[in-house]
């Protein structure tokens, strides 16, 4: 039977949470890197059992953990004795290194002057679909890092930072790269969003990159609401079959793409807020979609402190309201952007995480659901492995 | 020997417990003491100081004999107290304020 493995980043530690395909008993390990803020883990594609962490403090800046036992055992990639000295006989230990390609530049500051781009923190790790060594790192300020060496050093794209950030503007939760999506289908396309900067495509496995903003309008955020970058782009999502179609949830208004971002349109439909955070897919049903209204952007937590997911069968439009297992009064969480994920098994399971520590499940594609655990620290993040 | 007293976020990083002694040749400088602690825990790089620049990080503060030595230029010299042995070099969280 197949094997569930959820990879829990919280404001203060990691934890494991795994269970056969019935997905009812849950064993949790954890914390680990206990105190530091993680904000992301995820596991390659390519080798479920390597799975990257990035680790992070306001004090002592940035760590990449990654493990190659599934969870068990971690280390700074490049850690081991012969790795950490090099040709010279220097220390290198270069694995949090993340420095800016080239002359640093600067970005549109709050009081209107430019402001030299810092790096503060790894917000999303993506790893390759097909090779466990590589993955890519979106940052906070935002740009984009790869590492082709297993995270032992990384390298920045700098072609993203090209594509006008000198008119990217941090919000008050940062200027960061949060979502990066591959294509499965075209190893040289890739996506990412960036909040209160807007959403990017290159077509060349990263050297240039362009906007891909058309259809999206922020007329309270942005004094032009139809501008090439600016938006705040909350999330977006892909479904592995038809990697064309993209559906992102903005600051305000769900919105999707058929042609790979070229063009936007609404469909928040009935949705009774249409701001939030996290927007997911059906693995088995690439036109069901899932997101979790938020009152506002002056009210972080659900309309009426009721938790409820909405999903639309029909790739957005109609959506109804998934309650059964949630509270239903008093609730008043909020779930964050990367705290979504769905596995792969014949009856998706559907997952997310909460400020207020609780992570729920649906191993009925959103019908029913069950908090595997209620008590951890605010979630930051949350992603599943489906292991055979 | 020098010993150096991490902070405990650092000392599981480095897998270490207790303080960590060092042979630092002179002169015993803050830079001296930093680069041979990074020498021997490489993943310690990029935690106390930042990786190209080498500035300290904002909130990671340097005690030496019950002085505060966080802004002081890294060149400056340890006192005898520290390169003895006597005395600890303390590498300190900063105070949350929280």
């Amino acid at each position: 039977m197949s094997k569930i493995r959820v990879l829990v980043g919280t404001k203060k530690g990691a934890f494991i949470l795994t269970a056969d395909g019935k997905r009812k008993d849950w064993k949790i390990s954890g914390p680990h890197f206990a105190g530091w803020e993680m904000y992301h883990l995820k596991g390659s594609p390519a080798d479920p059992n390597r799975i990257y962490a990035s680790q992070t403090s306001g004090w002592f800046g940035q760590i990449i953990q990654r493990s190659d036992d599934g969870g068990k055992t971690w280390n700074t990639p490049g850690s081991s004795p012969e790795e950490l000295k090099s040709d010279g006989g220097m220390p290198k230990g270069e694995s949090n290194k993340f420095v800016y390609e080239g002359k640093v530049g600067k970005h549109l500051w709050y009081d209107g002057t430019q402001h030299p781009w810092e790096f503060k923190r790894i917000w999303h790790i993506e790893p390759s679909l097909t090779n466990p060594d590589v993955a890519y790192a979106g940052v906070e300020d935002a740009a984009i890092f790869k590492t082709t060496d297993g995270g032992k050093t990384w390298k920045e794209l700098p072609g993203l930072r090209k594509a006008k950030g000198n008119l990217w503007q941090p919000g008050a939760g940062g200027m960061a790269v949060h979502t990066i999506l591959l294509d499965p289908k075209n190893e040289k396309r890739i996506y990412v969003a960036i909040s209160a900067g807007g959403c990017f495509r290159t077509d060349d496995g990263g050297k240039t990159w362009k906007p891909i903003t058309r259809g999206l309008k922020s007329p309270y955020e942005l004094p032009d609401p139809d501008a090439e970058v600016g938006h705040c782009v909350h999330r977006i999502t892909l479904h592995p079959s038809k990697p064309d179609v993209l559906f992102m949830q903005k600051h305000w208004d769900v919105l999707r793409s058929d042609n790979a971002g070229d063009q936007w349109n609404e469909v928040s439909g009935n949705l009774p807020t249409d701001f939030g955070f996290p927007i997911d897919v059906n693995f088995n049903e690439p036109e069901t979609i899932y997101v979790v209204p938020i009152t506002s952007d002056s009210l972080h937590y659900p309309p009426e402190g009721k938790l409820r997911v909405y999903r639309s069968k029909t790739g957005g439009n109609e959506w109804e309201p998934l309650t059964k297992g949630m509270p239903q009064k008093d609730c008043y969480v909020n779930v964050l952007r990367d705290a979504m994920a769905v596995d792969q098994l014949d009856s998706c399971g559907v997952y997310f995480g909460t400020t207020g520590g609780q992570v729920y499940c649906s191993a009925n594609g959103g019908n029913s659901w069950n908090a595997i655990v209620r008590d951890l620290p605010a979630v930051y993040s949350v992603e599943v492995q489906t292991l055979p | 020997m020098i010993r150096v007293v991490l902070p405990f976020h650092l000392r599981n990083l480095a897998r270490v417990d207790g303080e960590v002694q060092l042979d630092v040749p002179a002169p015993v400088t803050i830079r001296a003491v930093l680069d041979k602690l990074e020498e021997h825990y490489p993943t310690l790089r990029g935690t106390i100081r930042d990786h190209g620049t080498l500035k300290r990080r904002a909130f990671v503060r340097f005690f030496v004999c019950k002085e505060d030595l966080s802004l002081e230029p890294p060149e400056t010299l340890l006192p005898d107290e520290i390169v003895s042995g006597a005395e600890p070099f303390l590498i300190v969280g900063a105070m949350a304020g929280g």
